[in-house]
């Protein structure tokens, strides 16, 4: 389990947190950081809740998932394509959006709670991903994501959102 | 709802980049040539060949994700097929065929009539050993790996060899479900 997490600006009521997620490497890393005033842990800390959260939402949603019968048990890890899985959540103060692919890559936004859906933004910034570090020769798969072109795209994009 | 998966790669394969089928195949052919050449035995050429498509795997494999819409398989009999229909289409404009299932659905051959890594290719006697496509099988087990089925991908049928078809035998050997990455003492 390999995790990026990019954090993001709040324009008007928008994106403050961006992290990505993916398999293969042992911790969540902030892709990008737009606007986040207070910041209460130390970075490792904030990744470990991060996917702690959402290691255990995924499974409470998936056994309370009425449509169904076969559950598993909670917190024992499920197989791709079993269980179902959230989009996104709010709170009073924050709404967390997430996309989680097939191949274990999670796109996390963390923005203002009156947002909409963000579904799309979410598929748009994997494109992102592939198209400048998957394809990046120098990116080797499990490690870091170090990749300016990537910032600079995700900045824009973000802006125009 | 999530979309459901696309039935065929057409649409995709008209969308994505192409590049000249014949440079493709000729710039696949002279980089077999210099394995050939810098690695000298035929056997050390194919788990080359087969380690490079396993690294194109596990980075194609998000490639396809995004650009195919394709969700969450639900089981492997459904992976294979969206492998040949969509996958094949989408990165070599070719499908495959989904034949030879065994009796609990662990493996399956994927049969290609067409195969455009091959134009122009004939083995010569000293190279009959050699898997001249391996980087297929090697792909998509690294791109299978990614999407947690550990896989053994293997070639049973080969025109180059004389027979009448490609045939590659993919079986699942298991899946691996996500894992908890942080220890509870840290």
């Amino acid at each position: 389990m390999r995790m990026f997490h990019v954090t993001s600006i709040s324009y008007k009521r928008l994106l403050q947190d961006l992290f990505e997620v993916s398999e293969g490497c042992s911790s969540l890393e902030v892709l990008r950081e737009w606007n986040r005033p207070l910041r209460t842990l130390s970075s490792q800390q904030d990744h470990k809740l991060m996917f702690g959260l959402l290691f255990s939402l995924k499974s409470f949603t998936a056994k309370m998932d009425p449509s169904s019968v076969e559950k598993g048990n909670l917190g024992v890890p499920q197989l791709p394509g079993q269980g179902c899985s959230f989009h996104s959540f709010s709170t009073n103060s924050y709404k967390l959006s997430l996309m989680e692919t097939p191949s274990g890559i999670k796109i996390i936004l963390v923005t203002n709670p009156k947002t909409g859906d963000l579904q799309e933004s979410l598929k748009h910034i994997y494109s992102l991903y592939v198209e400048y570090v998957v394809k990046n020769p120098l990116y080797s798969p499990g490690t870091q994501i170090r990749c300016e072109l990537l910032n600079t795209a995700l900045d824009q994009y973000v802006k125009n959102v | 709802m999530a979309p459901l998966a696309p039935r065929s790669g057409d649409a995709i394969f008209a969308n994505v980049e192409r590049v000249n089928a014949e440079l493709f195949t000729l710039t696949y052919g002279a980089m077999v040539r210099q394995l050939l050449t810098d690695l000298e035995e035929v056997e050390e050429v194919n788990k080359q060949l087969d380690q490079m498509g396993y690294n194109i795997g596990i980075r194609l494999i998000d490639e396809f994700l995004a650009k195919s819409n394709v969700s969450r398989c639900v089981d492997f009999k459904e992976s294979a097929d969206v492998i040949a229909k969509v996958g094949f289409k989408m990165f070599l404009g070719i499908t495959a065929t989904v034949t030879n299932w065994d009796a609990d659905g662990t493996s399956c051959s994927l049969v290609l009539e067409d195969n455009p890594l091959v134009d122009f290719v004939e083995l010569p006697d000293t190279c009959q050993g050699l898997y001249y496509c391996n980087v297929l099988s090697g792909v998509i087990r690294g791109a299978l790996e990614m999407v947690s089925m550990k896989t053994e991908v293997t070639w049973v049928r080969d025109m180059l060899r004389g027979d009448d078809a490609y045939e590659l035998r993919v079986k699942l050997l298991k899946q691996v479900p996500e894992e908890y990455p942080y220890k509870d003492d840290e």
